[in-house]
């Protein structure tokens, strides 16, 4: 594998480019209903609880009660303690289209044996999650112990791969989280990125669309996400595809908040990585209070008025 | 695809560069992850989510003619005396300025001659002394002025130099106009510290200066000329080109909101013959000229043997150096940036791209694929990258290099994600009074460049040359638009070797990651700018300017100042 290398100057500034793009009328709401849609809606704290979650699973599926058409989230993402308790409420429900996606492998600083992570795993599996989302080991990685972390991704994947095995979901997705804010620089968010996607690769990569995708943070380290940093993931994501014509998924999570932020994302998809991209199976949002700020976004265009923020529900 | 005529079959056809070369808009995405998007690896860019039209929809007032800017104050052309070589010269005292998006007129801009010009350079040198004399923090004072009133005008002037230039809204509104200020506000700066910039000197200024600006950065160009020039005590007469006068009509409107004192600057318009009569006039001390080669040199000529100063800043044909162990995804920016800027009517543009062997392939590839995104259209959408080619004569002279370079072998890859088409010429002809300027239509079966050939409008498409060889025309000939020749090189010393195989010497740029071939190579480029991991970076503290044919003298900067000074 070559090692590519990215110049901070020139990729800050295409970054920042995308932002001067104009998105209004039709293709605003468009862009909304899409962001909207690839939700991960997110609670990652000590502090969760079954009702926080109960709720968050009612948000995921119900996003504005007073607009039962407007798009379900992707998935709701919550901790392993939580796995259970969101597949209940979201059977409970009636639902089947918002995923369940846990926090596994140690999050968030993966400061564990492998064999601990692995099993955490499993567990998260068996509790029936349909999405994991992983952390490498930036200890190895910044050690220059890469192998390592291909290999802690390998496994981690073949777990998923063999989930039903453990009585867990059919084709369990796997998101490798890189922690971007610790590797630091982008050579190093490039490097990390090439790194995953080719161990995400390794089985083939033919499962089902948006089997494996890298994910920039876990929100708990500053900077989270960054949107050039996320460009830089993207363009590995592009020339994986463009070198083998497998895809991978990305998603941007932590530090997204306001549906101008979200549309800002997606005008860089498109144009990085263009149309096959736009879509919940290969772009996600990690995000908690996006939501409500998309909503009240789409409110105002129907309505032209701007919702107060108790008017819109909480997760 | 556009019609083609069968006259270009070095359009490159079959492989995946073409696949993207000839993508329409309006074809439908192949489903994620179906069999033909992954089998071909191929971008789709313009079909799902598209932008919705964005157009700058404020209005602007321009008005039906323009006079001339001579003593503070707009006055009528004169007609020309009598003379002996030209008995009684009829000319016509105004000609149109057209929108070339829409080839619809504009307005009619007074064209200058002799006597026009003498009255301006008369009132030029009448303001001189008491301009001279003015304490400089005075002098510093108006402009500032300018400066802020530029800034509160900004809309009003972005959208005027898209309409009269053809260049996209968010360039004019991004960095023309923003660098317009700064360029005033710079040298705002330097009024009053001229003896720092000059240590055991005492500067002194050259007294009328007439300027000469192009058509690329009408406002910006402008700006570049007449602020060092009052900075140092001078005064002016500027013409700016034929096909864009409206903005420095619009600067001289707001000289006068400011008050600068009449006669200090003098906006003359009209064509070649004022832009002569300018250089010829003996009134003059200093002509600064930013234009063609040839027209550089015709003007050298002139004023050789005269007490006049001159510098130049003429064209270029600046090599991009693409090593190896460059970030590539950041140089593909680099050189989009680089000849795509504009529409490629950039003086430094980066059009002769060199890219080492090793990476060519991938160089080539993610090229088109970045190409394959740029969107082309109505300059006045705000997302548009790529507008109109500013004139008639410009278009078919790029659509000539285009021709020329597919004769001698290179290949053409054409790219592009195209904005609405505008309207059908057959339907603007059938319409009474549309003010058009006689130009005859561009014809329908041109090459695969024009991507509107039935719709009104100069419109060329983003180009890439592969297979160039260094005696190709292309190589060696400012094509001044949106194309890019694209050749191979070994190693370093045969980099170098290509890049300063030119007369030009304006500008060069260089990718790589290591430090210490950066400054290597930089040395002994034959260039009078070069940038480093990035491209077409300009600001009023970096003095800009050529070699060899190219030019000679600085603008911006402390050395621009001496440009404008007697020491």
């Amino acid at each position: 594998m070559s090692i590519r290398t990215v110049d901070a100057v020139m990729a800050e500034q295409r970054a920042a480019s995308f932002k001067t793009r104009s998105i209004k009328s039709s293709a605003k709401k468009a862009g909304l209903l899409l962001a909207l849609s690839m939700l991960d809606l997110t609670t990652l704290e000590g502090k969760d609880s079954p009702e926080k979650v109960r709720a968050l699973c009612q948000k995921a599926v119900t996003p504005d009660p007073v607009r039962p058409d407007l798009p379900k989230a992707a998935a709701v993402c919550v901790y392993p303690a939580l796995i259970r308790t969101a597949r209940e409420t979201l059977e409970s429900l009636g639902d089947t289209h918002v995923k369940v996606a846990a926090v596994a492998t140690g999050f968030p600083s993966g400061q564990y044996p492998l064999s601990v992570r692995i099993r955490d795993t499993e567990l998260a599996i068996a509790d029936g999650a349909d999405e994991i989302d992983m952390v490498i080991s930036r200890g190895s990685f910044l050690a220059g112990r890469y192998d390592e972390v291909a290999e802690e991704i390998r496994e981690v994947k073949a777990v998923c791969n063999a989930s039903s095995s453990l009585g867990g979901r059919e084709h369990v997705h796997l998101k490798v989280i890189l922690e971007t804010g610790e590797l630091e620089t982008y050579d190093n968010a490039r490097r990390a990125s090439d790194l995953a996607i080719e161990a995400l690769l390794q089985d083939g990569g033919d499962g089902p669309a948006g089997t494996g995708f890298i994910k920039t943070s876990t929100g708990k380290v500053q900077p989270a996400a960054t949107m050039p940093v996320t460009l830089v993931m993207l363009e590995a994501i592009r020339d994986a595809y463009l070198a083998t014509g497998k895809m991978v998924g990305m998603k941007p999570a932590g530090g997204i908040r306001t549906a101008k932020e979200s549309l800002h994302y997606l005008v860089m998809v498109k144009e990085t990585l263009g149309d096959a991209w736009l879509s919940p199976d290969w772009f996600r949002f990690g995000a908690s209070t996006l939501m409500n700020d998309i909503v009240r976004q789409i409110q105002w265009l129907e309505s032209g008025k701007y919702a107060a923020r108790y008017d819109v529900t909480e997760a | 695809m556009p019609t083609s005529d069968g006259d270009s079959p070095r359009v490159s056809n079959g492989s995946a560069a073409n696949a993207i070369a000839v993508r329409e808009p309006s074809r439908i995405s192949p489903a994620p992850a179906s069999a033909s998007a992954a089998s071909s690896h191929a971008l789709e860019f313009a079909s799902a989510w598209d932008y919705a039209p964005a157009p700058e929809s404020t209005k602007v007032d321009i008005a039906m003619r323009y006079g001339l800017f001579i003593d503070g104050a707009f006055t009528e052309p004169q007609a020309d005396k009598p003379t002996k070589s030209s008995p009684a010269a009829k000319r016509d005292l105004y000609f149109k300025t057209i929108n070339p998006a829409t080839e619809q007129a504009l307005s009619e801009i007074a064209s200058a001659g002799a006597r026009d010009v003498d009255r301006a350079v008369q009132a030029a040198r009448k303001a001189q002394p008491k301009w001279a004399a003015l304490k400089p923090t005075e002098r510093a004072k108006y402009l500032f002025r300018i400066a802020r009133r530029v800034q509160e005008r900004a809309r009003e002037l972005a959208i005027l130099e898209t309409l009269d230039g053809g260049k996209p809204i968010r360039e004019s509104r991004d960095i023309d106009i923003p660098l317009v200020a700064q360029h005033f506000f710079y040298h705002a700066g330097w009024a009053d510290k001229l003896a720092y910039a000059f240590p055991g000197a005492s500067p002194k200024p050259l007294g009328v200066c007439g300027q000469i600006i192009p058509w690329n950065f009408p406002l910006l160009m402008a700006a570049w000329k007449i602020a060092p020039a009052l900075a140092c005590g001078n005064t002016v007469v500027l013409k700016p080109a034929e096909t864009t006068s409206l903005t420095a009509l619009r600067l001289a409107e707001i000289l006068q909101e400011i008050d600068l004192p009449p006669g200090v600057v003098n906006i003359i318009t009209g064509a070649g013959d004022t832009g002569a009569a300018i250089v010829e006039h003996p009134g003059i001390d200093k002509i600064a000229f930013t234009g063609s080669t040839d027209v550089g040199k015709r003007i050298a000529k002139a004023v050789a043997g005269t007490q006049k100063r001159l510098t130049l800043e003429l064209g270029g044909k600046s090599p991009h150096i693409i090593f190896e162990d460059a970030s590539i995804d950041q140089a593909v920016e680099g050189i989009i940036q680089g000849i795509f800027f504009n529409q490629g009517h950039v003086c430094c543009a980066g059009s002769r791209l060199l890219v080492q062997e090793s990476v060519l392939d991938e160089v080539k590839h993610k090229l088109l694929v970045r190409m394959a995104s740029i969107r082309v259209g109505d300059p006045m959408d705000k997302n548009t990258d790529l507008g109109a080619i500013n004139s008639h004569a410009q278009l078919k002279r790029i659509e000539g290099y285009i021709d020329a370079g597919c004769n001698e072998g290179a290949e053409l890859n054409v790219a592009g994600t195209l904005g609405k088409a505008p309207p059908k010429r057959s339907a603007l002809a059938s319409a009474p009074a549309s003010g058009g300027t006689g130009v005859p239509p561009v014809s329908g079966s041109l090459s695969t460049s024009n991507p509107f050939p039935d719709s009104t409008g100069y419109w060329c498409r983003p180009c890439l040359f592969a297979g160039v060889q260094p005696s190709h025309i292309i190589a060696r000939e400012e094509i001044f638009g949106p194309v890019v020749a694209m050749m191979s090189f070994r190693t370093p010393e045969e980099a170098l070797a290509r890049a300063n195989n030119t007369p030009y010497g304006l500008a060069a740029g260089v990718w790589t990651d290591k430090g210490s071939k950066i400054f290597e190579i930089a040395k002994k480029l034959e260039a009078g700018v070069v940038w480093l991991n990035t491209y077409n970076r300009f600001d009023p503290a970096s003095p800009f300017g050529g070699f060899k044919e190219s030019g000679f003298g600085r603008e911006g900067g402390m050395q621009g100042l001496q440009a404008y000074v007697r020491v």
